[in-house]
Order: C-alpha cells, then sequence, then structure tokens
C-alpha cells in the first residue's frame, strides 16, 4: 500500500478519539459538546476505514457511511434541542441542564 | 486540538473543518474515494453550516467559558482520556507486525461509488433501508422540535 501502515491510523484516530473524549468530559456549552461527539464520531469512521483497506472489504466503508448518516442525524436533533433551551431563555450549560422539564 | 479548547464556538467550528478536510484526505489515502467526497459534502458542508447558523443565531450566548466541575473532576477527565490514549497505543504497540504491516491486495475500482453503491444494494441493504429510516426520524424530529417552539413563541 502506497502511505503509512495501518497502525498509524489507528493512532492518529485514537489520539482524535481522546481528544474529543476529553472536549466531551471538560467542556460545559452543548455547542462544544456536540462538536467534540463529532470529533469522536469521525475517528471511530477513520479506524473503521483504515480496518476496511487493510482487510481488502468493503463492509467497513459501509458502516462508515452509516455512522456518518447517524452523526448527522443526531447533529440536527442536538441543534434543535440547543435552540430550544436557547428560546426558552435557559442557560446554555449541559451541567445545569439536569430536568427533564423546563 | 482547537476545537476543544477555543473559548468562541464560531471558531471551534471553523477548526472542525479543517479537522475533517484533513480527514478527508486521510480517507483518500485509505482508497476510499467517495467516502472521502461524502466527508467534504455532508460535514464540511451541511454539518458545518448548521453548526455556524446556530452559532450565529445565538450569538453573544454561545460564548462558551471553560469551566467545567470542580478540578477534581476536571483532573479525572484528563486522567481518564489519557488513559484511553495511552491503552490504545500500548495494544497497538503490542499487535504491530502480526496484521497490521501487510494490507490485502485491493483492486483500482476499491471505495469508488460504483463498487459502494453495489455493495450497498446487495449486501447490506437492509443498513441501506435501516439508515434512511434514521434519517427520516431525524426530519421529523427536528420539524416537530421546531414547530413546539414557533406554538410557545405565539402564545
Amino acid at each position: 500500500m502506497d502511505g503509512p501502515d495501518v497502525g498509524w491510523y489507528l493512532i492518529v484516530a485514537a489520539a482524535l478519539f481522546g481528544i474529543g473524549a476529553l472536549g466531551v468530559m471538560l467542556r460545559r456549552s452543548p455547542l462544544i459538546v456536540l462538536l467534540s461527539l463529532e470529533i469522536m464520531l469521525n475517528a471511530a469512521n477513520l479506524t473503521l476505514i483504515a480496518f476496511a483497506r487493510q482487510h481488502g472489504d468493503l463492509g467497513g466503508q459501509i458502516f462508515a457511511l452509516a455512522v456518518m448518516a447517524v452523526a448527522a442525524a443526531e447533529v440536527a436533533i442536538g441543534l434543535g434541542l440547543i435552540v430550544a433551551m436557547a428560546r426558552r431563555g435557559m442557560l446554555l450549560d449541559v451541567d445545569q441542564a439536569s430536568a427533564l422539564r423546563g | 486540538m482547537l476545537v476543544v479548547s477555543l473559548t468562541n464556538p464560531f471558531y471551534s467550528a471553523l477548526s472542525l473543518i479543517g479537522n475533517l478536510a484533513s480527514l478527508a484526505v486521510l480517507f483518500l489515502l485509505l482508497s476510499a474515494e467517495f467516502l472521502a467526497a461524502a466527508q467534504v459534502m455532508v460535514y464540511a458542508g451541511a454539518v458545518m453550516v448548521m453548526f455556524l447558523f446556530v452559532v450565529a443565531y445565538l450569538g453573544g450566548r454561545a460564548d462558551a467559558p471553560w469551566a467545567g466541575g470542580p478540578p477534581l473532576l476536571r483532573g479525572a477527565a484528563v486522567v481518564a482520556a489519557t488513559a484511553l490514549l495511552v491503552q490504545t497505543v500500548v495494544v497497538l504497540a503490542l499487535a504491530w507486525g502480526d496484521n497490521l504491516t501487510d494490507p490485502a491486495e485491493i483492486e483500482a475500482s476499491f471505495g469508488s461509488p460504483a463498487a459502494i453503491g453495489e455493495a450497498f444494494l446487495t449486501d447490506h441493504l437492509l443498513a441501506f433501508e435501516i439508515t434512511s429510516i434514521v434519517l427520516l426520524v431525524a426530519a421529523v424530529g427536528g420539524v416537530v422540535l421546531g414547530t413546539t417552539r414557533e406554538k410557545e413563541q405565539e402564545v
């Protein structure tokens, strides 16, 4: 294969996943938490595609596409929720939003 | 990484675009041409535009100060993320050389839109249908979130 071994891709993906997890755990703004979630999902996508290339199996790429679709859906819902929170005048802080009823 | 650390979500989202674009290049390197194109269009295009719209809509309230929980929890989060990273790297180092070094032979059409489409519609038809239903439900959910807000505003 032209380019680096699969292991390097996996290390990059692990680093990305760690960064994303850090963002989810450390930040309080739901917007940033969503962005960090995107990073984590993309890290998972990178591993899926790396292994698909490694084994010469298209299934991994199909799965990555499905993950992409789920991520898009999740972002749509998440942003809708954030806008709803903002319109109700709630504080945009995931630690404050602990009750299910506004 | 910039996305996590910046306090202005606008700049965060912009740096995430850079991140996603470089990931698309990595996908190309792994001979996943269709996925690279989809990555650029879906993420760097649609999702990011949506993010920027919401950030612009929220205006100043979107600014996110760093803090999060007591210092103990923050330290624990850093430790947990580092442990995750170290764990993965150690496992990789142990497994290196066994299966990780010689990739399978693939033909030139691997990862092309035609190959992806054929695999999707033959072997993975169920996954395809489920994906479409997930997207439909998400769209309906977004619309429901929007309309309830409108009613509240009128009242």
